[in-house]
């Protein structure tokens, strides 16, 4: 009786809410991204900025550390130059799964003011690590940045963490064909 | 000091070596010199009680087309006047004595310039590579560069 009323109840001392362990884990993990800080040029300088009280990036969760063991993805911000390309890349490799990439700018996206006579210049982050989000602008605002926040945010939220959700989309048609009641990433339960 | 006296004491105490003032052009005066004696001369810039160009403000590498420069920027904080000197090198063999000793400066100052003109600074402590990968090939700011197709490993161009 007890454990039915806490059900109904749910938001009232000592409720109970039924979830899936998955969608809980990313939950967590999407609300507490820690990241790899990694100012480069100009954008650097805006993302400052974001971090300051004024925009206060800290309250989506996000805490800047300085070592790639400890983040859960990382920012590119700003002008890669092929010399810092190979560092990038070692970071990203230090990095611990499940890891992500933000790149901020024109110039981490696709070479910025550098893409024609920029020698030095990786012509975007993405030819060497895989990027997650790309936000554009040269610099892009910090409203701008909280966008491709919000967009890792998703997708974080949406990852598959004990099966793929492809196999999980294909299982379930087959079960909703065979009349199953299936909780995703979870125990199958028969409906008898 | 204006430069034209300026011009004038070292003409006096260095003779050949100074080789020509230009003064009517927009920036300001200058003075060319010969390369082989760019030490001493910077040293009596410096100790001359006259001179006393106490500050190196910048060093940087030229590219004439058909030669190479090295242009100096001096500043006497004493004195508050300025003159900057500029010697004309080989373009197939840049080679000029470091002022290192003079204005510890000119370390880092030199070494952009070897990174990218190739300019060889005789004598420097150490003179690699500053702003590029130490790998690197050829030297980017000479007029006659090519953006290299790849860098190990790295498409370059877009
Ligand atoms: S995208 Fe613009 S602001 Fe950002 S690093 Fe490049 S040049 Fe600077």
């Amino acid at each position: 009786m007890g454990l039915l009323n806490k059900l109904d109840n749910p938001y009232n001392a000592g409720g109970i809410v039924l979830g899936v362990a998955e969608d809980v884990l990313n939950w967590g993990r999407s609300k507490s991204d820690w990241y790899l800080q990694f100012g480069l040029a100009c954008c650097a300088i805006e993302f400052m900025a974001l971090n300051a009280s004024h925009y206060d990036f800290m309250r989506f969760g996000c805490i800047p550390r300085t070592s790639p063991r400890q983040a859960d993805f990382i920012i590119v911000s700003g002008t890669v130059t092929l010399k810092m390309a190979e560092r990038i890349k070692r970071l990203y490799e230090q990095m611990a799964e499940p890891k992500y990439v933000i790149s901020m700018g024109s110039c981490a996206n696709c070479g910025g003011p550098y893409w024609e006579h920029g020698y030095h210049v990786l012509k975007g982050v993405d030819r060497v690590i895989p990027v997650d989000v790309y936000v554009p602008g040269c610099p892009p605002r910090p409203e701008a940045f909280f966008e491709g926040m919000m967009k890792l945010q998703e997708k974080i939220k949406m990852q598959a963490i004990f099966r793929k959700r492809e196999k999980i989309a294909e299982e379930d048609a087959k079960n909703a064909a065979e009349g199953k009641i299936v909780v995703p990433g979870l125990v199958e339960v028969d409906n008898h | 000091m204006q430069a034209n006296e300026i011009y004038e004491k070292l003409k006096a105490e260095y003779g050949d070596a100074i080789m020509e003032l230009v003064s009517d052009e927009a920036t300001e005066a200058w003075i060319r010199i010969s390369p082989d004696k760019i030490l001493e001369v910077c040293l009596g810039l410096r100790d001359d009680k006259g001179f006393k160009f106490d500050y190196l403000a910048n060093l940087s590498g030229m590219d004439y087309k058909d030669s190479i420069g090295v242009v100096y920027h001096l500043y006497s904080v004493e004195l508050k006047h300025r003159i900057t000197l500029k010697a004309i090198l080989d373009r197939e063999n840049p080679t000029i004595h470091t002022v290192e000793r003079v204005w510890k400066t000119a370390n880092w100052h030199e070494r952009e310039a070897f990174d990218m003109f190739g300019i060889i600074f005789e004598n420097h402590p150490n003179l690699i590579r500053i702003l590029s990968p130490y790998d690197w090939e050829g030297y980017p700011l000479r007029k006659d560069y090519v953006t290299p197709q790849e860098y190990n490993g790295f498409k370059v161009p877009y």
